[in-house]
């Protein structure tokens, strides 16, 4: 046998079904791979190599017993460490969690190691996934496999880098404001963002609980499919998890995207987009166009205002989620730390960092007693009116398209002492979290030897008309297959 | 509209229970100003007669009310900086 190493989640779970590898080879192989790439790249936080062989090997034994072979039977996954794993630490990349060991797993996580998954590390990201580069880890900075001199995104940077870097096929992210899309788009992978309340967030660690979600990461459409159909369904855990049945998204693919027209928000484009990666962007629309799609202008007029209404929104929720991490009930807890308030006060300030600690303040000042009004709640406004711009779209497309991002990935500590700037690297992903609607960054080619990645965003409870697009866009175009330096 | 101090961030740290060094209060003033003037574009949109949205799906949907075991108490207490009896335990609150 080859090595399983950079075989599709497909084609891995072929070969255990067929009985050429089994689960402890795969895993084995990925880990060792992982030894050797993990120098360079720094995706993850926690490799769980003993954990993962006992559970290949459980499985190896469960199909040796005749057990027929899950959907996901030995297929390695990286999680970020945003998604719990009873008993082992999640971390949040943040120090405030320090010692604290989740009692029960996340239904995301729980779904795909039921399908056969086998978790061979959790990944690096953003503290409290609050970033667009992974800098703000408070262990260390992710790399782009594609160049360690540059960010890999964020905030699941990690998650991206492990996928693209060949640690696993496929990874968990979550995406509040672009977290899966945009690190999907700088390191060459795909990434889905489902619509809000298509996966379970019980065990995902809240930052904006209105925006937040989990979704796959993966080298192909077909395989972030074959892992949506593990992934996505209602949980009576989670109250925010959506009764629509989840279709079978692979299912769904062999169904070709003829008839699917594609809306091209034109005038919000103009704003801003590095050239070369807008000229990616026109020629993966004429590829579209090329495989019988309809491409039609089409106006989202409120766009412009995304940035500052998802900044509002998010941090408010932010500060409300935050203040659960006061050194009671779990974490870190200054020692010798006077009254109880001294106490709060301290911890927070040493176990949160920079970028937690400036959107705590942002929220926590929006939602103040005399800025309530001109700052929250119109923000709350503006995201009807940002959410009617898509319902308004929708009715002269399917598939609403844009670049993921306005350049290719940015150079580590180019953005670190300018939040703004920051910020504004959210301008395409944002506005799926605030309306609620799915979407889905594929690769689309390179800049300068660096990925891009194309937009396609949806209807709520549409991820199959991206999914056909994506997929019929890789059949056509071999920018997905392309391997960044690994050594 | 709002222009951000030091005393700003003062009162805001205050209500979230942050600790904040010197440092840190004179830059978050500066930036927290700078972002909330980028953020300044949506007080121009007319939003009269717009309801706030709050959540992306519509209305929400409560599971039956049947009662079901919870988790472990000695498991949730076991990442608990300081514990005693089955309950946290936390500095003093009042007075000293």
């Amino acid at each position: 046998m080859s090595s399983p190493v950079g075989a599709s989640a497909t084609e891995i779970r072929r070969l255990v079904a067929s009985g050429e590898a089994s689960c402890e080879e795969v895993a084995r192989a990925h880990l060792d791979h992982v030894a050797a790439t993990e120098p360079r790249v720094d995706a993850l936080l926690a490799p769980l190599g003993e954990r993962a062989l006992e559970r290949a090997r459980a499985l190896d034994d469960k199909l040796a017993g005749g057990t027929a072979p899950p959907p996901l039977a030995g297929v390695p996954l990286v999680v970020k460490d945003v998604l719990h794993i009873e008993g082992l630490p999640t971390t949040c990349g943040s120090r405030i969690l320090e010692g604290y060991r989740p009692p029960y797993t996340a239904t995301a996580v729980a779904r795909l190691e039921n399908a056969g998954a086998i978790v061979v590390g959790k990944a690096n990201m953003d503290e409290f996934a609050m970033g667009s580069s992974t800098e703000n880890s408070a262990f260390k900075p992710t790399r782009n496999p594609w160049d360690p001199a540059r960010v890999p995104g964020g905030s699941s940077g990690g998650s991206a880098a492990a996928v693209a870097a060949r640690m696993a096929p496929v990874a968990l992210g979550s995406d509040t404001g672009g977290s899966i899309r945009q690190p999907a788009a700088l390191c060459g992978v795909v990434g889905l963002k489902p619509t809000y309340g298509r996966v379970s967030r019980y065990g995902l660690v809240a930052f904006a609980s209105s925006l937040d979600q989990v979704g796959p990461l993966a080298r192909s459409v077909d395989d972030v499919a074959l892992v949506a159909n593990a992934l996505c369904g209602h949980d009576p855990r989670d109250s925010t998890s959506a009764a629509e049945p989840a279709p079978d998204f692979s299912g769904a693919l062999k169904a070709g995207p003829e008839g699917l027209r594609i809306g091209v928000p034109e005038s919000f484009l103009a704003e801003g987009v590095e050239t070369e990666t807008l000229a990616r962007f026109r020629e993966a629309l004429a590829t579209l166009e090329g495989a019988g799609l309809r491409v039609v202008d089409v106006e989202l007029p409120h766009l412009p205002h995304a940035i500052a209404t998802y900044y509002l929104v998010a941090t408010a929720e932010a500060s409300s989620n935050l203040a659960r991490y006061d050194g009671v009930r779990y974490g870190l807890r200054t020692p010798e730390s006077g009254d109880l308030r001294e106490m709060y006060g301290q911890t927070r300030d040493l176990g949160f960092g920079p970028e937690v600690k400036r959107r705590i303040v942002l929220g926590t000042f929006a939602l103040s007693s005399g800025y309530y009004d001109a700052y929250y709640l119109r923000a709350q406004k503006v995201r009807t009116l940002i959410r009617r711009d898509f319902e308004k779209a929708f009715e002269a497309c399917d598939v609403v398209a844009t670049p993921t991002t306005p350049t290719p990935a940015f150079r580590l500590g180019e953005k670190t002492d300018d939040p703004l700037q920051m910020y504004l690297e959210d301008i395409f992903t944002v506005p799926a979290n605030l309306a609620g609607i799915p979407g889905l960054s594929l690769p689309c080619g390179l800049v300068g030897g660096l990925p891009v990645g194309l937009q396609l965003l949806g209807r709520p409870f549409d991820e199959a008309s991206l999914l056909r697009c994506g997929a019929a866009y890789q059949r056509l175009t071999d920018h997905h297959e392309r391997t960044p330096p690994l050594t | 509209m709002a222009r951000v101090t030091v005393e700003t961030v003062d009162h805001v740290a205050r209500l979230a229970h942050l600790s904040l060094t010197e440092e840190e209060r004179e830059t978050f003033a500066r930036q927290l100003d700078q972002i909330l003037a980028y953020a300044e574009s949506i007080q121009e949109l007319d939003t009269g007669d717009v309801p706030p949205m709050s959540h992306a799906l519509a209305g929400g949907r409560f599971r039956a009310d049947v009662p079901h075991e919870g988790l472990d108490r000695e498991a949730l207490l076991a990442s608990a900086p300081d514990s005693a009896e089955g309950l946290f335990r936390v500095p003093r609150v009042i007075g000293g």
